[in-house]
């Protein structure tokens, strides 16, 4: 197993054992790991964007609340979404106004921090279409809202962008990017960079073709936008595209990889996070996976879908690409997060960009040029055995491919990978990496009949359960340059919340049995914690309220792919429901129920 | 017992009294996908709920939803509805009842020009072959899977079975596509491609194929059944005993709508109790 020797269990004195076993372990003769200045600016008490900043370190300078002092958090205020599903998304703080947003129908809403109790100025509510939803694949989500320029954006599950005054909750645009009719929905948050809004597509189940967008921040028109399958032309792959490994090279790859005609209905759809680096003027992002295709219907790369682009934020032209999952077998999508850092790397200054991937490895990646210098595991697996720094290329275990007419034992991990969509943090002070992630295997045994449109088929039958030691879900302290773990907080559900680390040491992730958590970021001991209405998958949010002191915010309300089986109120008798998630979660029904409440907590 | 069951008995208890409140058959279908069914009634299910219907003193009540992933889910078993036609017989988590009947994924083809033997023949390696795609699951339609064992992959063009849902009866294109010269054959399942053959300007050419279990996985033939709650054995055992009764007329219907069949016509059902 890769796992480090630190493995520790919440409530076990952590502070000793790590005091004597993490702290040395962090190379510690080099300077850690910094955020580039331009891309993570000085501390201004906001939190307007749900990475915090273009470098997505979710990190804050806020140190009001401290390692002493955690213990005495206490609720300032809360505020119900009104909608009982999967509660994914960012509550953002803009001057001494509060922006939340609940999952469909994705209602804005603008809370008054300056007034006791942080009344509702106003709500925004763009109507989606109800159909959506049965067309949405894993809950009805949403992973935030962003600020910029006087506005609040974000997108709706039946696929439209939306910019709203964010003083008076008006709406200034409303551009329709896709249609729900043909399985095109829309769950991430936009990035906005200088006068674009970027936005991508969902539905690779579909046959959706997948694709990112600019949109003028002002009109909401079109600028640029680039596909994930298809001619180079389509892709925006010209003169300045460089990548690093051969197998990225060659003449319109994104039909070539594929059989005649299977790349129209590719996949490769956007639907997590992007990264800015404003010296660079690069942005970076993940593809999803390959679909519907099955793996032996697509031979080849299958590009350029299941990997990471860099493009130029001003033209979508391509920069470099480098592929996490040739020819993905598990359903491994690389929509995470990409946290962008400067490092020492054997002696040389990197420019890098540290990915921890649905595949099970963090990728330490040089953003400048796609090189991979480092992706070492951080989940146990048994379907990867590694990859080949050579060629980039992971290579896969055949004794666990999940293929027809076979029954595959303990595949590790599982199709929403080590880790899904929920994104860690960085911080600036200790240098670590806090990732909040799964411990999860899977069988896949035989077929079972199903049907779609009147038409019968055979499907799998999936079976998750929980990896070694029997828990699902793991909060891990990360050394970047030595790859490996710290220190864990193992949890009894996957941690399917963010995480947020702050300068006064403390880091914050939630539960899916709905503790909101506070632990020492230099080793792992729970400081505090509070037990919310239901289960936590929402994003972490720190800021300075009008009263000059530090709050923290998280929405509750359990869902998600994970969580299904609480807010779409599956039957915990089909354990092969949510994709085989429900065998796995079958407790969840008994730790949680459904909720959608905004927490906010502060010191007495 | 659930709710809606004791209504149903009471509401039945009701009419046997005498009262003149009618009794309701609620049904989950999907309002745009012939040849099963539309919200005008124009499909074979809705024919045939109505049938079984009169069969039971009712009258039909329908919660219409697309059959897509919940459609069970937020229907059958969130009792908006009590009875769904047109479900695989050994579908798990819900209790069918006995077929009423039984297809096949056919070859669709122009007339006068070949038709693939089997999945071995090798003509399928140099037409032109349309399968209908699920994406669902990491899992496909028995055709396709068969098709990619033999490594045919190279000829073949997917079908969304989700389709476009502004259009009418979204999975249909894969048929007008053999019609209109975009496929040579097209791979898919019996009742949709019986229904929509004949109705191309030049009828098209509609067999099973063959084998019809490639290996034990993988069925190409599919006995189908209407479903009720699992716990809902009253209103199985009235649905079956209106199956039964009432099936040389549903056979008809299916006829009517040019359902390929693999089991008998008629003469089973007057050997059945």
């Amino acid at each position: 197993m890769h796992r480090g020797s630190a493995v520790l269990r919440h409530g076990v004195a952590p502070a000793l054992l790590c005091l004597a076993l993490c702290l040395p372990a962090l190379s510690q003769q080099q300077p850690i790991p910094t955020a580039p200045p331009s891309a993570a600016p000085g501390e201004d008490g906001q939190w307007t964007m749900p990475a915090k900043n273009y470098a997505s370190t979710r990190y804050s300078e806020l140190d009001q609340i401290n390692t002493e002092n955690a213990k005495n958090l206490q609720v300032a205020f809360t505020f119900s979404t009104g909608v009982n599903k999967g509660q994914e998304s960012a509550p953002l703080v803009v001057g001494g106004t509060m922006y939340v947003l609940s999952p469909y129908p994705n209602i804005l809403y603008a809370l008054d921090l300056t007034q006791p109790g942080a009344p509702l100025k106003w709500q925004y509510n763009p109507k989606p279409d109800s159909a959506a939803q049965g067309v949405a694949c894993c809950d009805v989500v949403n992973r935030g809202p962003t600020f910029a320029n006087g506005k609040v954006y974000f997108t709706t599950l039946d696929a439209h962008v939306v910019a709203v005054n964010a003083d008076t909750g008006e709406e200034v645009w409303k551009t329709k990017l896709g249609d729900i009719n043909r399985g095109e929905t829309m769950t991430m948050a936009p990035l906005v960079v200088k006068d674009k809004v970027i936005v991508g597509i969902s539905g690779g189940e579909y046959g959706v073709r997948g694709w990112i967008q600019a949109l003028d921040a002002d009109s909401g028109q079109s600028v640029w936008k680039a596909y994930h399958t298809g001619p180079d032309q389509d892709v925006k792959i010209g003169p300045s595209f460089k990548p690093f490994y051969d197998s990225d090279k060659g003449k319109d790859l994104g039909i070539s990889t594929w059989p005649p005609n299977a790349w129209e209905q590719g996949g490769g759809t956007v639907w997590g996070w992007i990264s800015y680096d404003p010296d660079l003027n690069l942005i970076f992002y993940g593809t999803g996976n390959p679909g519907p295709w099955n793996p032996n219907q697509r031979p080849g790369d299958n590009k350029w879908t299941a990997g990471i682009f860099a493009r130029d934020a001003d033209t979508g032209e391509a920069r470099w690409f480098y592929q996490t999952a040739p020819h993905d077998l598990h359903d491994w999508d690389n929509i995470n997060e990409m946290i962008l850092l400067d490092l020492e790397w054997d002696g040389k200054p990197r420019k890098v960009l540290v990915h921890p991937g649905r595949t099970g490895f963090v990728y330490v990646i040089d953003r400048t040029t796609g090189e991979v210098l480092s992706a070492k595991p951080f989940h146990a697996l048994t379907a990867v055995t590694g990859v080949d720094l050579k060629t980039g290329r992971i290579q896969y275990n055949s004794e666990k491919e999940p293929i027809n007419n076979r029954v595959v034992r303990d595949i590790c991990p599982t199709a929403p990978g080590s880790k899904d969509w929920n994104p860690s943090a960085f911080s600036h002070k200790t240098g670590i990496l806090y990732i909040p992630h799964m411990n999860m295997c899977m069988d896949w045994e035989s077929v079972e009949p199903n049907y779609i449109a009147g038409t019968p088929y055979v499907g799998a039958e999936v079976r998750m359960f929980p990896g070694p030691g029997g828990h699902m879900g793991e909060f891990s302290a990360w050394d970047i340059r030595a790859g490996k773990e710290l220190w864990t907080i193992n949890e009894r559900f996957p941690v399917w919340s963010g995480a947020m680390v702050t300068a006064g040491d403390v880091a914050f992730y939630g539960t899916m049995d709905g503790w909101f958590k506070a632990v020492h970021a230099r080793t792992g001991e729970v400081l505090w914690q509070f037990k919310t209405e239901s289960g936590i998958i929402g994003q972490p949010t720190t800021y300075l309220g009008p009263d000059g002191k530090q709050y923290v915010a998280i929405l509750a309300g359990v869902g998600g792919w994970a969580g299904a089986i609480v807010s779409n109120n599956l039957d915990p008798r089909d354990g092969t429901a949510a994709k085989g998630f429900v065998n796995a979660m079958r407790d969840l029904k008994n730790a949680t129920t459904k909720g959608g409440t905004l927490y906010v907590f502060k010191l007495p | 017992m659930c709710s809606s069951s004791l209504k149903a008995a009471l509401v039945a208890a009701l009419l046997a009294s005498g009262a003149a409140e009618a009794r309701e058959l609620r049904v989950c279908a999907d309002p745009n996908n012939l040849p099963f069914s539309n919200e005008r009634g124009e499909g074979f299910e809705n024919r045939i709920v109505e049938l079984i219907a009169e069969d039971l003193g009712a009258s039909v009540t329908y919660a219409w939803r697309a059959q897509r992933r919940g459609f069970l889910r937020e229907g059958l078993k969130a009792e908006a509805c009590d009875l769904v036609p047109g479900l695989p017989s050994n579908m798990e988590g819900v209790r069918t009842t006995i077929p009423y009947y039984r297809s096949s994924y056919v070859f669709v083809t122009r007339p006068n020009e070949p038709v693939p033997q089997s999945f071995n023949d090798a003509l399928l390696r140099t037409l032109q072959v349309g399968v209908q795609l699920v994406g669902d699951d990491g899992w496909n339609t028995p055709p396709a899977h068969a098709l990619a064992r033999r490594g045919i992959v190279e000829n073949v063009h997917g079908y969304s079975l989700y389709g476009d849902y502004r259009q009418p009866n979204p999975p249909s294109l894969i048929v007008k596509a053999v019609a209109d010269g975009s496929i040579d054959v097209a791979i898919a399942w019996g009742p949709l491609a019986g229904y929509f053959a004949t109705r191309e300007p030049v009828p098209l050419k509609v067999a099973p194929v063959k084998p019809l279990f490639d290996g034990p996985q993988l069925p190409m033939v599919w006995d189908i059944s209407m479903a009720v709650r699992k716990e809902d054995d009253a209103l199985r055992y009235e649905i079956e005993g209106a199956l039964t009764r009432l099936k040389p007329r549903i056979d008809a219907i299916l006829e009517e709508y040019g359902v390929p069949r693999l089991d008998s016509p008629v003469k089973n059902a007057e050997a059945r109790p």
